[in-house]
């Protein structure tokens, strides 16, 4: 767990990170009823009433209870007035963006519920809700933030709409899809979402979390957070895999996936392990033409929290060699009690061409910020 | 590179059942009437996890004329045994009756399964041991099978997939792995899946290439699980084997299970030491797949990152398809770990194969064609 001093001064060796681009920061409500302006009447009724469904059995807490208060905030990021971590534009201010003086900071909204909720209708309207308020309270007043288009996958039509209302807009730099969805994300019921965001030249932003009712491994239900956790690597790594084999980067040459909170050192050895099963079953995919490493070379990008830790720190460097330098994008995960923070992630010096790279010009390429 | 020369032991091959006929002999009453009235002998209960027929699984040269890959012991002497010049080999028995929702029919087909593997395959090739084939459903069932059939010395370790209804680590789970290290037999846990769950939280994939490729993330989840319930903090002597796991995702996966550790492992308090000094210290690999990198650099990189000279064992996976000709050991391994992963690594992990070695070795046994034998 990282601790921020609140102290804004920064060491002045180690600035070299200073104006980076943080690729993964949760905003968050004071209170649900912040939504209720972006709500048409009826959904406001409903979310009073019956309420959000999802596909687990408690109704708001987490089956995976974390281990610090709010579902697993930093203890020194709840906000003086004592409202929840990420809510308060100013603190979160203080805390990050001016801090290290953060050129971007990539928004990403796990809230409303939108994307795992079973009354499709309700999650629409929960999604476009919470597209206007990441605008009213985050965006519009602070215009280093930029949001990201939440859907509800399983209604495909008003997803593909509202990625379409949203697409013009610079405010939004990206649609943020739950990867733990009913089915794997390559699956071909998906692909009219998919066609939208690569027609709107809108990376794909897939981060980790919630359920869609499935056991988190694929040996069942998993007794701790401890084990739920690093579930996240697991599931990544499925969705880089339904990705790649179905075919969708064969149908869709221009579509950008962006891995949000799940590591990464673990893609090198899943892109080996892809070609090395891939030889001796291609005819099963012949609509494959290259190698499934090429594919994710081309069009997935990684984010670097929560980031790997080699028990010989040196590692590191090949790692991120064999994913290759310009794939890498560094993400705080603030205000998340396992965030990284810019000055410690790494625990070995990295060049400073890699450091510009990984820290800024690989987002700004991504998303096209000028 | 051609492990012949070291007469290495396999620790991964294949026999299979021709059909679930074969077994009826090594039934119970009870049970041979049951099968033939369900008529449920034609079929051998292939598991979904490894169609027989898919190239991975039966490597071109290795196709038999009729009858799945692995059924004829005269082909796997031939393809495997001799060409490696093995002096074990570990039969793994990959079959639905571990599976199946019955535990009384899964019992029974696992009972005759281990009585079929012995009369058909040990008595006729002493370079040969198995595994113990057990009804994972029903671990106090298991447990008796275990119990029972370790007193045939050729039965080496205790055999379970890597997905099935639970995490392993769960403890209902427990009275196999008490069974087991109370009689010094370690858990192969082999990739295969009941298909209870999807095999990641983000549901079911379309293609086997998929599946497959995705094992190597469920054994991380089985390996999560074992660490964090606590066996080996119970079992302290137990040793697990990895089989057909892959190997160049372990040391990336190291690092996750470590960092997770350091900072939630209040949860778990009776996890008080570092999950990759656990692991170094109970935790085994067999070498194929190995899903090697492009250099011989990266293997380099990859084997110092695994951390340890002993957590390897060599496997042929026979009749899988992993390589091709004698190449069965993985390029770009340093000489001096070669002779520890084919030989002495699974003679440390395998208390029995050690004994045999040792008898062989005291009193000189040899077998009729001359060659060393146990």
């Amino acid at each position: 767990m990282n601790v921020t001093l609140l102290n804004p001064q920064i060491e002045t060796s180690q600035q070299s990170h200073l104006g980076f681009i943080d690729c993964d920061v949760h905003p968050y409500f004071k209170s649900p009823a912040e939504f209720d302006e972006f709500l048409p009447r009826k959904w406001r009724a409903h979310r009073a009433s019956i309420g959000g469904r999802t596909r687990q059995g408690l109704a708001k807490a987490s089956n995976y209870p974390r281990m610090s208060p709010g579902t697993g905030q930093r203890m020194d990021a709840w906000p003086p007035d004592g409202s929840h971590p990420g809510s308060d534009l100013p603190f979160m201010q203080l805390q990050l963006l001016d801090k290290f003086n953060v050129a971007y900071g990539l928004l990403a909204p796990l809230v409303g519920g939108a994307a795992a909720e079973r009354n499709i209708d309700f999650g629409a309207a929960m999604a476009t809700a919470v597209n206007d308020w990441q605008l009213a309270r985050f965006c519009d007043p602070d215009p280093r933030l930029k949001g990201a288009v939440q859907i509800n996958i399983e209604h495909e039509k008003a997803a593909i709409a509202e990625i379409e209302a949203r697409a013009g807009d610079r405010r939004f730099a990206q649609v943020n899809i739950p990867p733990r969805s009913i089915e794997p994300l390559g699956r071909r019921r998906y692909w009219p979402i998919l066609e939208a965001c690569a027609a709107n030249n809108l990376p794909v932003s897939l981060h980790l979390g919630g359920t869609a009712g499935h056991a988190s491994t694929g040996g069942g239900v998993v007794s701790f957070y401890h084990e739920e956790h690093p579930s996240y690597v697991q599931s990544m790594a499925a969705l880089v895999t339904s990705l790649v084999c179905e075919g969708v980067f064969e149908h869709l040459p221009n579509l950008k996936v962006v891995l949000v909170e799940g590591g990464f050192a673990w893609l090198p050895a899943l892109c080996w392990r892809l070609d090395n099963t891939w030889k001796a079953l291609k005819a099963e995919v012949p609509f494959l033409r290259q190698k499934p490493s090429e594919y994710v070379r081309q069009h997935i990008w990684v984010t670097t929290q929560p980031i790997e830790e080699p028990e010989r720190p040196a590692d590191m460097l090949s790692t991120l060699e064999w994913i290759g330098i310009d794939r890498v994008m560094f993400s705080t995960d603030y205000p998340h009690w396992d965030q990284d923070d810019p000055r410690f992630a790494f625990k070995v010096p990295l060049p400073e061409d890699w450091k510009r790279k990984i820290y800024h010009d690989n987002a700004m390429a991504v998303y096209g910020f000028e | 590179m051609d492990p012949s020369p070291f007469q290495p032991i396999d620790c991964d091959l294949h026999p299979a059942i021709p059909t679930t006929r074969a077994l009826l002999p090594y039934l119970d009453a009870y049970w041979r009437e049951h099968i033939t009235r369900r008529g449920l002998e034609a079929d051998n209960l292939e598991l979904s996890s490894f169609p027989a027929n898919a190239p991975l699984n039966c490597r071109p040269d290795w196709r038999p004329e009729r009858g799945p890959a692995g059924a004829d012991l005269a082909l796997l002497q031939r393809h495997a045994l001799d060409t490696f010049q093995s002096r074990y080999g570990i039969l793994n028995v990959l079959n639905g009756a571990q599976i199946l929702h019955s535990e009384d029919l899964s019992a029974a087909l696992c009972r005759g399964i281990n009585r079929w593997i012995a009369a058909e395959w040990l008595d006729r090739d002493p370079r040969l041991r198995a595994s113990i084939t057990v009804p994972v459903r029903s671990p106090e069932l298991a447990a008796e099978e275990i119990e029972r059939c370790a007193e045939d010395k050729r039965f080496v370790q205790v055999l379970l997939l890597s997905q099935t209804e639970m995490p392993l680590g769960r403890r209902q789970y427990w009275p196999v792995y008490r069974m087991a290290e109370k009689l010094g037999l370690p858990i192969g846990i082999h990739a295969g899946s009941a298909q209870l769950h999807p095999p990641s939280a983000t549901g079911w994939f379309s293609y086997y290439l998929e599946d497959y490729v995705q094992q190597a993330q469920g054994f991380a989840g089985t390996l999560n699980s074992l660490l964090t319930e606590g066996v080996f903090v119970k079992f302290p002597k137990l040793k697990v084997v990895l089989i057909e796991s892959g190997v160049t995702w372990f040391p990336a996966y190291m690092w996750r299970i470590n960092k997770t550790w350091r900072g939630v492992r209040a949860e778990t308090p009776w996890q008080e030491r570092m999950p990759s000094e656990v692991i170094r210290e109970n935790v085994r690999l067999t070498t194929q797949p190995f899903d090697a990198p492009d250099t011989v650099a990266q293997v380099k990189t990859i084997l110092e990152e695994i951390g340890s000279d002993r957590m390897l064992l060599f496997s042929t996976d026979y009749p899988h398809w992993h390589f091709d000709g004698a190449d069965a050991v993985p390029e770009g391994l340093p000489p001096e770990l070669i002779r520890k992963i084919l030989v002495d690594n699974p003679l440390e992990t395998y208390p029995r194969l050690a004994q045999s070695e040792l008898a062989q070795s005291e009193f000189g046994l040899t077998g009729a064609d001359g060659r060393r034998t146990p």
